[in-house]
């Protein structure tokens, strides 16, 4: 589903993302692991389309050129990001928000676009599987949210948009462990044969609920190890003091 | 609310308004004299009390012009007015002599307002909302008149009101805004040729939503029309605005006064939506809309609340204001205010606080996009007598682009130790992040921007009557096309 190879990432002259490669089939959960700074979110935005970054090297996602599109034909091409800081938008509604967002991804899809009932019949259900409250619906988007709130609504957005490939970016960082357990639970509720999802994650604990199918370590813009979930829990005993050596000094964001 | 759909279809929009329709008219000649203000008011078959009011606002005016005292404190720039150059009256032809019922208006007249949205057949699609629609000079024609006489509403043409409701006229007008008051009201009080006149006797709620429609179709005229409403003690009425005009290359000049009377414990709510012809993206052409609002509440426990979405006119000039004389009266001004390519406003409010626990809210948000300039000037009066007088205001402004502007004159006056008053003031941009959040989701950026604008107005909109409201949403939409990237 998802081939990037040699991945050159540079943004404001510095380099970021040094040949990265990465492969991801359908069905699968990868988790990126790796210190602060090392490129993870960076991956993360590249991949959505962020247009500050200077690109190079290949990305193909459903066997086309991934780089080549908007953020928007990104997104009716099926890949969502769970963003690592959402931001507000005030006065608009949460609930209007994501139902003008489906529709425009149904229409570029050739797909009638749901009126309001039958769009809120599906935010219902889906509104359970993250456990959200539903006087969030007419909040307006991410505006006064805690920082909980804020992830469980991209999980929510992520479950209403059902994306083929989810990023989800630090999704576990700042959540308590109950909150934790419900963003995972929403996770593992959307795994499926034909989705793939990469889980950027600075911590171990996250993949205790949500288990990865190959875990990656980035250290200085590339991938330096690659492993099944076991390598997590080595990660977890030794740090990632061990994966630095080598690398070139200095690669922060 | 507006589907995406509908928001992108309305984006890819030109002003839609801009088309001119043939109407055979009956014209002054060019310029201001008072031979034009006598054959005026004979072609409108005044009492003398009217002409004379008029001309003793002209040679108020006169006074004026001389000592060049058109008003440059605003924070707009146009080149000189040449008054002369104006024509005064201009009144589509009835084709039959005076059309007393809606069945004889010119049906090219009643086609102009039908392709502009606005059915005066009563049975159409605004069944809910009485019209009284103005081309140019005069009123052609108002609905629901009947209906609304069966509760003791009066809604009719400013002329008929004359004619009819002499001493009502006599009691109100100028009450608010005296002939003296600013120059541009000087000029109207001289000049004015139709306008809406509404009386909401004692208890009485208004049964459905008045409205008035302006219109400017022909070239080189000025629009000059009064609106007075009065509602007595205990009433009730919500009262719309709208307005377009055509395109055309020379700036046209619409100088309108309304006054607002409301009695003990009465209530009145006026908005508007304001979209005369911008400009081009050059700013040429395009409507000097320099109109003074004004209400009173003049009993105890009385209400106004304005509110407006101001998106046309190359240039506004505009600060509809409240008079809180009455104990425990009540003042609210909700604004939105969109500048884009090169228009200018100078808008916002005055609260003058004259009774006991008199309260008054402004909200005004401020849209700047191309080279748009936009200001905001309010003045919060509390005078001695105001005892437990308390303002809030906030004014937020949203810059949508890096050559436009956004500027803030708010003033406070306070001569009673016990008023509250607070003032909010911001100023944002629409962020990348935003922006990105959105496209990720598959929101076109130009959508995205429509949405989020919406979205900072919100607060105001939702003080519009429904149907307003969605008319606004769109207009938005509209309005910023081409302002993004």
């Amino acid at each position: 589903m998802l081939q990037i190879r040699n991945l050159h990432v540079k943004v404001g002259g510095k380099e970021i993302l040094r040949g990265l490669s990465l492969e991801v089939r359908a069905g699968e959960v990868h988790a990126i692991m790796g210190p602060n700074g090392s490129g993870k979110s960076t991956l993360a935005q590249v991949l959505a389309g962020h247009e500050n970054y200077d690109v190079t090297g290949e990305v193909l996602y459903q066997g086309k050129d991934l780089l080549a599109l908007s953020p928007e034909e990104r997104a009716v091409a099926g890949v969502f990001l769970a963003f690592q800081y959402p931001v507000e938008i005030p006065g608009v509604g949460n609930l209007y928000f994501l139902r003008t967002a489906l529709n425009a991804l149904r229409k570029q899809r050739g797909l009638e676009e749901l009126d309001a009932m039958d769009f809120l019949a599906v935010a219902k259900e889906r509104m359970k599987l993250v456990e959200m409250d539903q006087s969030f619906m007419s909040r307006s988007v991410n505006e006064g949210f805690s920082g909980g709130e804020k992830k469980r609504n991209e999980i929510f957005q992520m479950a209403v948009l059902e994306p083929t490939l989810a990023i989800l970016d630090e999704t576990d960082s700042g959540l308590d462990i109950d909150a934790l357990r419900v963003v995972a639970r929403g996770v593992n509720a959307l795994r499926s044969q034909d989705r793939a999802m990469l889980v950027i994650t600075h911590y171990q604990r996250l993949l205790d609920y949500i288990v990865p199918d190959r875990v990656h370590v980035i250290a200085n813009g590339r991938i330096v190890r690659s492993g099944d979930k076991d390598l997590a829990l080595e990660l977890e005993k030794h740090g990632y003091a061990g994966f630095e050596q080598g690398g070139v000094a200095g690669a922060t964001p | 609310m507006a589907t995406n759909t509908e928001v992108r279809e309305i984006a890819n929009r030109k002003y839609q308004y801009g088309f001119v329709t043939d109407l055979e008219t009956d014209v002054v000649p060019r310029g201001l004299n008072e031979g034009v203000i006598r054959l005026i008011s004979s072609k409108k078959n005044e009492p003398q009390w009217m002409l004379d009011w008029r001309l003793k606002a002209y040679r108020h005016w006169s006074k004026l012009a001389k000592s060049e005292a058109e008003p440059k404190w605003a924070n707009v720039h146009y080149p000189p007015i040449d008054y002369q150059d104006i024509i005064y009256y201009s009144a589509p032809k009835p084709k039959t002599p005076g059309p007393k019922s809606l069945d004889e208006v010119d049906p090219e007249v009643l086609a102009m307002f039908n392709k502009l949205g606005i059915s005066l057949a009563e049975q159409g699609r605004l069944s809910g909302i009485a019209v009284d629609a103005i081309v140019d000079s005069v009123s052609v024609g108002t609905t629901f008149k009947k209906k609304l006489a069966e509760v003791g509403v009066i809604f009719c043409s400013f002329s008929e009101a004359v004619q009819d409701h002499p001493d009502l006229v006599k009691k109100y007008l100028g009450s608010v805004v005296p002939y003296t008051d600013n120059y541009f009201a000087t000029l109207n009080s001289a000049v004015f040729t139709d306008g809406s006149f509404c009386f909401v006797p004692k208890g009485v709620r208004c049964p459905m939503e008045l409205s008035t429609y302006f219109r400017i179709n022909a070239a080189d005229t000025g629009q000059f029309e009064r609106t007075l409403i009065v509602a007595e003690e205990g009433a009730y009425v919500s009262y719309l605005e709208g307005c377009t005009a055509p395109m055309r290359d020379k700036n046209q000049l619409h100088a309108a006064v309304v006054e607002l009377v409301a009695l003990d414990g009465a209530q009145i709510k006026y908005s508007t939506v304001q979209n005369w012809y911008p400009g081009d993206a050059e700013g040429r052409g395009g409507i000097y809309n320099f109109v003074t609002k004004r209400g009173k509440c003049a009993g105890a426990n009385s209400k106004i609340s304005w509110t407006q979405v101001e998106t046309g006119s190359a240039i506004t000039w505009k600060y509809p204001s409240v008079i809180l004389q009455g104990d425990n009266s009540v003042g609210e001004f909700y604004s939105v205010a969109l500048t884009n390519n090169r228009q200018q406003a100078d808008t916002g409010t005055k609260m003058i606080h004259i009774g006991k626990n008199t309260r008054s809210t402004i909200l005004s948000k401020g849209i700047s996009a191309g080279r748009g300039q936009n200001t905001y000037r309010g003045l919060v009066k509390i005078l001695k007598s105001a005892t437990g007088a308390r303002n809030h205001t906030q004014c937020d402004s949203l810059l949508l682009s890096d050559q436009c502007g956004a500027h803030t004159f708010p003033y406070i006056e306070v001569k009673n130790p016990t008023a509250q008053i607070e003032h909010e003031a911001s100023t944002s941009k629409i962020s990348e992040d935003q922006l990105f959040y959105c496209r990720q989701r598959g929101i076109r950026e130009e959508d995205a921007v429509s949405m989020i604008v919406n979205g900072f107005c919100r607060e105001v909109f939702k003080e519009l009557p429904m149907e307003f409201a969605v008319e606004a949403q769109k207009l938005l939409s509209v309005s910023l096309e081409g302002s993004v990237g």
